[in-house]
This record gives C-alpha cells, sequence and structure tokens, in this order.
C-alpha cells in the first residue's frame, strides 16, 4: 500500500480523492441533520458497523473461520461499559478506561471462544459459535438474580455518554463557533475509530500475521507444514476481532445510554456477518460499503415505503415494517445470486501488490 | 562425501490405519547432503512415512532422531522448526494468494513481527517485511518462476505450481527438504529442469528425501535408495545394486 500516495500523477489523483472523501465525510452529519438529528443516528449506526464489519472481516475474511456469534463480543463490551459507568453500580469510570478494558475483556471472551473450537472448520464452526452467541445473551438477560449483576432483560439505563473534562458527547455545544448537536460529535468519534479500524485492518493484511490467516483460510494442512502454529495464530484472529467487538459495544452502550440483551440477538450477528459476505470477504472497501447498505437501505425503505404507497395507492396496503424485511431479503438473495464474490471483491490486489514491493 | 554424517534416522516407524499395516518397523538413515530416494509400488507406505516425519501423522512404533535430537513431532509447525520442509503429493498450495506471497508464508517461521508490529508498522517490522520480500523473491528466481511472482498460485501451470511449493519450502530454512513425487505429471522436459533444480538444492546444502515413481529419475538423481512394499524396507543402498535386487524386481514387477 505503501506506493499509493506516492508523488506520481496518480498519486495526485489519490490525493485528490482522499480530499473528496474527507469532504464528504464532513459534510455528512450537517447535511442529515438537515432532515433531523435521527438521521444524523443512522449515519452513526452505519458507521459503528463499519467498526464491527471489519472487526468480524479479520475473523472471517482473513483467517476464513466462520464466526455467527460476533454480536457476543460487542455486548460484553457494551455491558463492560454500562456496568462502568452506570448509576446500576454506582461506578463511573472515565471512556478512556472502560473502552480498552471493554476491549480487553471481550479479547479473553474471544480467546474462551476460541480455543475449544480450534479443531472445528466451516458449519461445525458455525454452530458452535452461533452458541455462544446466544449463551452470553442468555446470560444477560438472567444474570439479575440472585445477585443483579445486569439488571436483566430490563437493561441498564442511564449509562454516562462519553466525556472528556466537561465537554460531554451528550449534549449540544459551539466549537470554534460550529454548533454540533450530541449526535454530531459521536458521528465524528466514530469516523475516528471507524480510521483506525481500516488501518489496522490494512496493515495486519500485509503483516506475517495477515499471510498467516490467508495461509490458514487456504489451506490449513499446508500452512501447519509450512511451520505456522495454527493454533496460535487462530487465537490471535478471534483475539482481534473480539477485541474490536468490544469497543464497538462501549460506544454503542455510551451513545445509546441503554443497553438491553435485546441488541444482541442472533439477528444482529447474521446482519453483521451479511455486511461482510455481502460486501466481499476479506476487502476492506467491499466490507466498508457492505455495512453502510445494509445499514441505510433498511431505514431509507423504513421511510421510503410508507409515503410511497400513499402516493401510488392512495392508502397503506402492506405494513411497511413486513415489507421493508422483504425487500432486504430479497436484495440479498439477488446479490448473492449475481455476484457471489460480493458487491465490491478484491479485484485490484494484484495490482497494488505489485506497486508495494516496486 | 568422505565422512558420512547422519542426518535423520528413522528407528523402527510403525503406523497402521484399523488393520492395515502402512509402515512395519521401518528404519532407515539419510546422510547429510545427500539425495535419498523412497520408492515403492502405489500403497507401500512412502507417503505415510513422510507424514510421520512432518508430524501430521502421530506413529504409533518407534521415533526419528533428526540431527541428532528425538523429534518430538506432535506438531507439524515443530517439524518444520527444526529443520524438516515437505511438499505435497497432491499439491497444496494458497491458491488465492499470489507465488510470492505463497512464499513469503513460508518466511513466518523464520520472522518475528507480531500484532503490534504490523499495526504500528516501526522501522524493525518494515526492515523484517522487507527482507521477507527480498528473500521470497530470491526463491522465485532460484525456482525460476520468477515472472509468475504476482499471478494468484491457482492460476500457475502445473510444473510451475510444483516449483512454487519447493520455493516455499526452502523459504522455511530446511536442513531436510522432503519432496513427495515431483515429478508427477511431469512431461520428460520438466523433469530434467526439476533434476537439475533438486541437484541444484542438494550442493547449496540441503540434504533432500524424494519420494518418487519415475525410477529413472530416482536411480540417476540419487545417492541411495530404500525401496518400501506393503509398509516394509525391502533394500536400501546404491541405486546400481538396488536395481539389482531381487525383492525389488519381484515388487516392482509383481513376480
Amino acid at each position: 500500500m505503501s506506493g499509493r500516495f506516492g508523488r506520481s500523477p496518480r498519486g495526485m489523483q489519490h490525493w485528490l480523492g482522499f480530499l473528496l472523501l474527507l469532504a464528504v465525510l464532513l459534510a455528512i452529519p450537517f447535511v442529515a441533520a438537515l432532515g433531523g438529528q435521527a438521521w444524523v443516528r443512522i449515519a452513526n449506526f452505519a458507521i459503528l458497523y463499519v467498526f464491527l464489519a471489519l472487526g468480524l472481516n479479520i475473523v472471517v475474511g482473513y483467517a476464513g473461520l466462520l464466526d455467527l456469534g460476533y454480536v457476543a463480543f460487542y455486548a460484553v463490551g457494551a455491558y463492560c461499559y454500562a456496568l462502568l459507568a452506570s448509576p446500576h453500580f454506582g461506578i463511573h469510570l472515565p471512556f478512556w478506561v472502560i473502552l480498552p478494558f471493554g476491549a480487553a475483556v471481550a479479547c479473553l471472551f474471544g480467546v474462551l471462544l476460541g480455543a475449544p473450537t480450534l479443531k472445528l472448520r466451516g458449519d461445525y464452526l458455525a454452530i458452535v459459535t452461533l452458541g455462544f452467541g446466544e449463551i452470553i445473551r442468555i446470560f444477560m438477560n438472567n444474570l439479575n438474580a440472585p445477585i443483579n449483576v445486569t439488571n436483566g432483560a430490563q437493561g441498564i439505563t442511564l449509562i454516562d455518554p462519553i466525556r472528556i473534562g466537561d465537554f460531554s458527547f451528550a449534549k449540544t455545544s459551539t466549537i470554534f463557533g460550529v454548533t454540533l448537536s450530541g449526535p454530531q460529535k459521536y458521528y465524528f468519534l466514530l469516523v475516528a475509530l471507524a480510521a483506525l479500524v481500516i488501518v489496522v485492518n490494512i496493515r495486519l493484511q500485509n503483516s506475517r500475521i495477515g499471510r498467516a490467516w490467508q495461509a490458514i483460510r487456504e489451506d490449513e494442512v499446508a500452512a501447519k507444514a509450512c511451520g505456522i502454529n495454527t493454533r496460535n495464530i487462530k487465537l490471535l484472529a478471534f483475539a482481534m476481532g473480539a477485541s474490536f467487538g468490544g469497543i464497538a459495544g462501549g460506544v454503542f452502550a455510551a451513545m445509546q445510554g441503554f443497553v438491553s440483551p435485546e441488541s444482541f440477538s442472533l439477528m444482529e450477528s447474521i446482519t453483521i456477518l451479511a455486511m461482510v459476505v455481502l460486501g466481499g470477504m476479506g476487502h476492506i472497501p467491499g466490507v466498508i460499503l457492505g455495512a453502510i447498505l445494509l445499514t441505510g437501505l433498511p431505514e431509507a425503505l423504513r421511510y421510503g415505503i410508507e409515503p410511497l404507497q400513499k402516493a401510488v395507492f392512495g392508502r397503506m396496503i402492506i405494513d411497511p415494517e413486513s415489507l421493508r424485511m422483504l425487500v432486504f431479503g430479497l436484495a440479498l438473495v439477488l446479490v448473492m445470486r449475481f455476484r457471489p464474490a460480493g458487491l465490491w471483491p478484491s479485484s485490484l490486489r494484484r495490482r497494488e501488490l505489485s506497486e508495494a514491493t516496486d | 562425501m568422505a565422512e558420512q554424517q547422519t542426518l535423520l534416522a528413522a528407528h523402527e516407524v510403525a503406523k497402521h490405519f484399523g488393520g492395515v499395516k502402512a509402515l512395519h518397523d521401518v528404519s532407515l538413515t539419510i546422510h547429510r547432503g545427500e539425495i535419498y530416494g523412497l520408492i515403492g509400488p502405489n500403497g507401500a507406505g512412502k507417503t505415510t512415512f513422510f507424514n510421520c516425519l512432518t508430524g501430521l501423522y502421530r506413529n504409533e512404533g518407534g521415533h526419528f532422531v533428526f540431527d541428532g535430537v528425538k523429534l518430538e513431532a506432535d506438531a507439524p509447525h515443530k517439524a518444520a522448526e527444526v529443520g524438516i520442509a515437505r511438499t505435497f503429493q497432491n499439491i497444496r498450495l494458497f491458491g488465492n494468494m499470489t507465488a510470492i506471497e505463497n512464499v513469503m508464508v513460508g518466511r513466518h517461521l523464520r520472522t518475528r513481527a507480531g500484532v503490534f508490529g504490523a499495526i504500528s508498522r516501526n522501522s524493525a517490522t518494515r526492515a523484517e517485511e522487507a527482507a521477507i520480500a527480498r528473500r521470497a523473491d530470491e526463491l522465485l528466481h532460484y525456482v525460476g518462476i520468477q515472472e509468475r511472482s504476482h499471478d494468484y498460485a491457482r492460476y500457475l501451470s502445473y510444473g510451475d505450481q510444483r516449483r512454487l511449493e519447493i520455493a516455499r519450502a526452502l523459504a522455511t530454512e530446511p536442513k531436510l527438504l522432503a519432496l513427495d513425487e515431483p515429478a508427477a505429471g511431469m512431461n520428460g522436459t520438466e523433469t530434467e529442469a526439476l533434476r537439475v533444480l533438486v541437484e541444484g538444492i542438494r550442493r547449496d546444502g540441503v540434504t533432500v528425501l524424494l519420494i518418487e515413481h519415475d525410477v529413472k529419475l530416482v536411480m540417476g538423481l540419487c545417492d541411495r535408495v530404500a525401496v518400501l512394499d506393503y509398509g516394509e524396507k525391502i533394500c536400501e543402498d546404491v541405486p546400481a545394486i538396488v536395481q539389482k535386487d531381487a525383492r525389488v524386481i519381484e515388487a516392482y514387477l509383481g513376480g
């Protein structure tokens, strides 16, 4: 990747593209705010899912380990944040302590899930991880007796927002003459976090560890014969993916101010996996696209279908909620039928590599 | 080869699958710097011997002594670590990775960078990455497929895939290179080029253990040959003597 921003005419193009992207990213929260803060929140969720999908991409895309319980780590991160920054236990630690702590706990859970499943692959691994995801959710649901740890199905409320000194992410404030609402502030935080996870993904991809993951994905026996300790390298993939899930969970808890087991259902795991697969497994821009589409599309349908039906038929014929899932499912089927490698698979990879080694 | 140092000694290695004795107390000695051939009819136990040696199978009896140390080869990556690299009878490359990436994977064992090095991309990691790429490039030149460097392994021709597998194995810096039927499916020209390559590898100080069906290649290339039949070693000597051995002729001709 090092050759991408070189001093060639193509390098200039890359810079221009980069500046354009920056401008668009800066404009999004303000443009979205014109339609109401709800749209800013949707944008925030899109970026949160980019973060989650890229975390899962390490496990599924790079190491080829089919993980259907990824949401468990998201849940662990969210509950870590919720328990350590809410009136529930009366603990109010600052976010810069809890987010890394949440990541570490999620990482530990990643190893806990990874260790017994090392010999499993494909469908078998998928089933075990699916079970693991459900176990975590059910624990969250029931850990309110005999000692009330998670407050059960009611969830934990009044979670502290992210706060740096007096600067709270929950309130509207004015910086350098620009008025920013809470969601808008979270937007910029999330963009920064997403940038971080993108850099980590890119750098891991073309590294010794990244190659070892890909080797395991391609042929585990050959990888072993090449001297790769597949046990440790697979655990590492689980741990890395889980850590990112933990961070995402922490930010989610802070942003919402409320967590409950309901947010961490199997559907959530499958959606995140769908983002990775639909976008283009192992290909960073593809995964980003997948995450944005799968967050944006249902919302667009939610807001678009009702007026559309009223305009066409003059009344509501089909419940927007069910139609939304129908269109969504159909879109998934069509993409997988006509673009089985994902919407944006890595076709440029070879050219990038040849530049990198020049 | 005035004095002959032992590199690998197999002591009564035994392996069975259910009631089938795949290997029956096979003992053999490979000297440092030689090309050692392992031949035998189909199902004689050659690949099973390889798999036991490289830790893919666990042998039920006997043991290996490699470079003076008893092998605790309970995991393939440990065999690679002590210096035994192998290729596979049915080529096992990383198909969706480029040729050079395949060889770079082979450098995994002899390099250090971890996750934090990769993410921070500090100077040590960058230097190591450059060295990995350089060495991989050298090895592709060495086996003669440098122009296919950035092609996906699965798009390489059969002969080139065999060569790539050898390059990947050499990247682990082996003392013993174990080749499982490298000439299978090759035409005469390709086989001759392979012979030159294997001789070059030996000249550069790597001992070679060769499983092969092509008797002509084995007899022309190997310093010593062992013959397996029904899991038993029936002969071990220089090619000229092995060729005349009555039991070998019987095993091959089905007497």
